[in-house]
């Protein structure tokens, strides 16, 4: 990968950080380069939101060092929050003030002259669409926007990476497409280095050059989606999706015997919808194969008198990878 | 008319351009900070509502005060020489005098202002964003505790010569220096005791998550210093009592220790202080003086420089234990680790 050519912007180097007993991050190594969006997922507890707190220089390591920006995020500390903008997972704001006094204040700690933060702050609002909720109080409002402000008070220092910690949570759908879509538009009009850390999978999925996969204080696995799937999988495996009528035992019979197929399954909630609306309903069946077979999938249906009503090669989301090692592991751990 | 309101918008106009260059530079951060902290206070219900139980104490002082001077006018009173300093020392029996109010309230100032200043900023989760940005971790205590005690010296000042001017329109007796730079050492003393209640209620909002919590630890070592602080040294006094009351050296060394320890209430540092500064006729702090001493001294007032001697270890010892509290809060916010909401 090209970018991959430039020195990393944020560099972790064996990372430790115990609490007493607990580790909370296990010997993390992690490069993340300019202009690109790094997803960090794990689920609840995974140390995330320790490793950014170390990044920030907000907490000490155990051992391991880091480096945002070249400089040493545990000593120097001061250098490297003037250029990294942080939005904390549910991010607070003095309530009973307005956005813009919001803004404007994280603007003087950053030792932005009043008049220029001013015209900041105008602009960063624009830019995430507050600017008609910019005189009110910040108690008012939803949590879409507050999200949103939160964006505008990391942007508004001008930062070259920024770090949002779980930046979806709580959005309803469509807010959480607008949200990404803004971070995405950032990254690549401004050339921010974004790191976002999300147990969303899916959300992830639409904006992230590249996905860490972090449980337990260790990085799993990392790199693109693709790679992450392959890494993951061992073997890569197939799964396409096809709706079918009718669908009979023949049928499945069939497809199971074609040169490749692991399984074949129907999708549970058509189960039931079968019984009551009888043979004509469409009937959607899952077929695993370890090579590539769409074609003749549907050329199988065709010559057993079926009609085919729709075809979907299944590409893997973060969810299946995700789910998979989840599975994987558990399964690794009984035997252990 | 309107050549005056000219010359008045010029003469703002052209601050207001002296402040635009002022503005080119900008502020540390540890500035701005307190300017939001005061203005927050300011802007707060609290502080209404404190303003007003101190404004209502302050109007019931000088009325008892004034009544209690009016009665002792038509007798003839030997010590006219203080009156003005009477003003916030005598009573008429009905109300407590000032110093008493201010004694009572002082601590309810601090500890109000103080109680939920980190932990509040914690729940809200604006600390973290605050953290982030570039400042030191100390401003954020730092700026909490200076924008606190501006906030109280303003107040206690205010207080003071809002008593000083009603008390100059009642009785029309004017102050001499010696007395004005006596209640303006006295409100000094107030606001450095003020600040050790508001750093005790920043050391509760650092350790305890719940602000109210930490309000109701505040107001319960306010009382156990207030009433029970001295009932306890009372009760250890008669329980170590020397047997022997002819063993001079016994007696004597008893009572320092008992001493010490009532002087390890700030409550009762303050009210020596500020009570030997606004009564000139105050000689002593010592409970034991010989006959000799008593019988040979002057009967006078001591000078102003010597009744700043005198409490002079009061001061130095209420100094001391606001600097200790503040360094025990300061410790235990920069070993705090600072997530979000948590």
């Amino acid at each position: 990968m090209s970018i991959q050519a430039a020195e990393p912007v944020i560099e972790l180097k064996n990372l430790v950080k115990k609490y007493g007993d607990f580790t909370a991050v296990d010997f993390l190594t992690l490069g993340i380069y300019p202009g690109e969006i790094f997803g960090l997922l794990g689920p609840n507890g995974a140390g995330k939101t320790t490793t950014i707190l170390m990044m920030l220089g907000l907490t000490e390591p155990t051992s391991g060092s880091v480096k945002v920006c070249g400089i040493d995020s545990t000593r120097n500390p001061m250098q490297v929050k003037r250029k990294v903008g942080y939005m904390p997972d549910d991010v607070g704001f003095y309530e009973d003030r307005t956005a813009f006094d919001n803004l404007i204040y994280t603007a003087r700690l950053n030792r932005i002259p009043e008049a220029e933060a001013r015209q900041r702050a105008h602009l960063m609002l624009e830019r995430v669409g507050l600017t008609e909720a910019s005189g009110k109080k910040v108690g008012a409002f939803s949590r879409g926007m507050r999200q949103r402000l939160g964006l505008a008070d990391v942007l508004i220092k001008k930062p070259d990476v920024i770090i949002l910690d779980e930046p979806t949570l709580g959005i309803d759908p469509e807010g959480v497409r607008e949200l990404l879509a803004l971070i995405r538009d950032l990254s690549r009009t401004e050339g921010l280095t974004v790191l976002l850390s999300s147990h969303h999978l899916h959300q992830v999925q639409q904006i992230c050059d590249r996905v860490g996969l972090f449980v337990r204080g260790k990085l799993i696995a990392s790199g693109d989606i693709e790679s992450l799937s392959r890494q993951l999988d061992g073997a890569p495996t197939h799964q396409v999706e096809l709706d079918v009528v009718p669908a009979s035992e023949a049928l499945e019979t069939a497809l199971r015997e074609l040169e490749g197929v692991t399984a074949v399954s129907r999708k549970e909630t058509d189960r039931l919808a079968a019984i009551d609306a009888g043979a004509q309903t469409p009937v959607t069946l899952v077929v695993t194969s370890e090579t590539e077979l769409t074609a003749e999938l549907a050329n199988a249906v065709i010559r057993q008198d079926a009609r085919l009503l729709g075809l979907r090669p299944h590409r893997y989301g973060l969810d299946d990878i995700y789910h998979r090692y989840f599975e994987g592991g558990e399964a690794r751990e009984r035997v252990g | 008319m309107s050549a005056w309101a000219d010359k008045l918008r010029m003469a703002i106009g052209g601050k207001r351009t002296a402040a635009a260059v002022e503005r080119q530079r900008p502020t540390p951060p540890f500035w701005v900070m307190v300017q939001k902290e005061f203005g927050d206070h300011i802007r707060s219900w609290r502080f209404v509502i404190l303003l007003a139980i101190v404004t209502l104490a302050c109007i019931g002082s000088i009325y008892t005060a004034v009544t209690a001077i009016k009665a002792g006018a038509t007798q003839a009173d030997a010590d006219v020489r203080f009156l003005f300093l009477s003003m916030f020392t005598i009573s008429d029996g009905n109300l407590p005098n000032f110093l008493t109010f201010l004694s009572f309230l002082a601590p309810l100032i601090g500890i109000a202002i103080g109680f939920d200043s980190v932990n509040s900023e914690r729940n809200k989760g604006t600390l973290s964003r605050v953290m982030s940005q570039p400042v030191h971790r100390d401003d954020f205590l730092n700026a909490k505790f200076v924008a606190g005690l501006l906030l109280i010296a303003v107040v206690v000042f205010s207080l003071g010569l809002l008593v000083m001017g009603m008390g100059l329109y009642t009785i029309g007796y004017p102050p001499t220096p010696e007395e004005f730079g006596r209640v303006v050492v006295t409100l000094l003393i107030t606001t450095v005791y003020v600040g050790l209640w508001l750093n005790l209620s920043l050391l509760f909002s650092v350790k305890f998550k719940q602000a109210a919590t930490s309000a109701l630890a505040g107001i319960a070592l306010w009382i156990f210093f207030l009433v029970f602080y001295s009932m306890i040294v009372n009760l250890i006094g008669n329980a170590t009592a020397p047997g022997n009351l002819n063993d001079a050296a016994a007696v004597i060394g008893h009572s320092n220790w008992m001493q010490l320890l009532s002087r390890l209430s700030p409550a009762q540092l303050f009210q020596e202080a500020a009570s030997t500064l606004l009564l000139p006729d105050v000689r002593t702090l010592n409970p034991f003086i010989t006959q000799e001493q008593a019988y040979l001294a002057i009967s006078a007032p001591l000078s102003f420089g010597q009744s700043t001697l005198l409490v002079w270890p009061h001061i130095v010892a209420l100094i001391a234990e606001t600097a200790v509290i503040f360094a025990a809060s300061y410790v235990s916010f920069m070993r705090q680790e600072i997530r979000s909401r948590s």
